[in-house]
């Protein structure tokens, strides 16, 4: 069992696939490691011998930002936005889309479940 | 689409003389009055304060050093939206 970057033990997948289950890491950033370490892509992640795992381990201490530590960048950058009172910080505040999309309707995925207004009225028939 | 690096941040030629003006004492220091929302804030610009237009008043914008690279219109929203009005 493959342990690395802290908590994650994904087996009986890819090497490939195995490795995206790490927060920060992605198909092609997976590739680029396993190609560095000269290992094959199809390997499953429970296969792999301890050489091999320290030499995953190796790269990615060394060359990416994984995990919890990405994750309190990510969470300090939005930070940032929220206390200089940008546009995109106050929108962040107010859990709104950043990048200009419409709000009128969609725009799920950042205002949550959809909560419905007593007494607003549908638009009239003609 | 980003700006090219090569061009260098955006800032308004009327808004830089203010601020170099203002740098080697020529003018008053003070608050600089501006309608230029579309100016990159550079590190030169930290430690003053801008009165940025919003389309109908200007809002005071104090640069700290954090807002270098974004430009003065992000920090004076032309909307300002209190709540439907059925809503308290």
């Amino acid at each position: 069992m493959a342990r690395i970057a802290g908590i994650d033990l994904p087996k009986n997948k890819r090497g490939e696939i195995a490795l995206t289950y790490i927060y920060g890491i992605g198909p092609s950033t997976a590739q680029y490691i396993l190609s560095k370490a000269g290992i094959d892509f199809d390997k499953k992640a429970a296969e792999w011998n301890d050489d091999e795992q320290t030499a995953i381990r190796n790269i990615i201490s060394g060359e990416f930002k994984v995990e919890g530590q990405l994750r309190s960048e990510v969470q300090m950058n939005i930070k940032r936005l929220m206390d200089i009172a940008c546009y995109r910080g106050l929108r962040h505040r107010k859990g709104l889309p950043l990048r200009g999309q419409r709000t009128r309707t969609n725009s799920r995925t950042r205002k949550g479940k959809r909560k419905t207004v007593a007494g607003k009225k549908k638009a009239p028939k003609k | 689409m980003a700006r090219s690096i090569r061009k260098g941040p955006y800032v308004d030629a009327k808004l830089e003389k203010k601020i170099t003006n203002m740098a080697e004492g020529k003018t008053k220091k003070g608050v600089i009055k501006t309608w230029s929302r579309r100016s990159t804030i550079t590190p030169d610009f930290v430690g003053s304060t801008f009165a940025v237009h919003n389309g109908n008043k200007f809002i005071p914008v104090y640069v700290t050093e954090f807002m270098v690279g974004h430009k003065l219109g992000e920090f004076a929203p032309t909307r300002n939206f209190k709540g439907h009005s059925g809503s308290k």
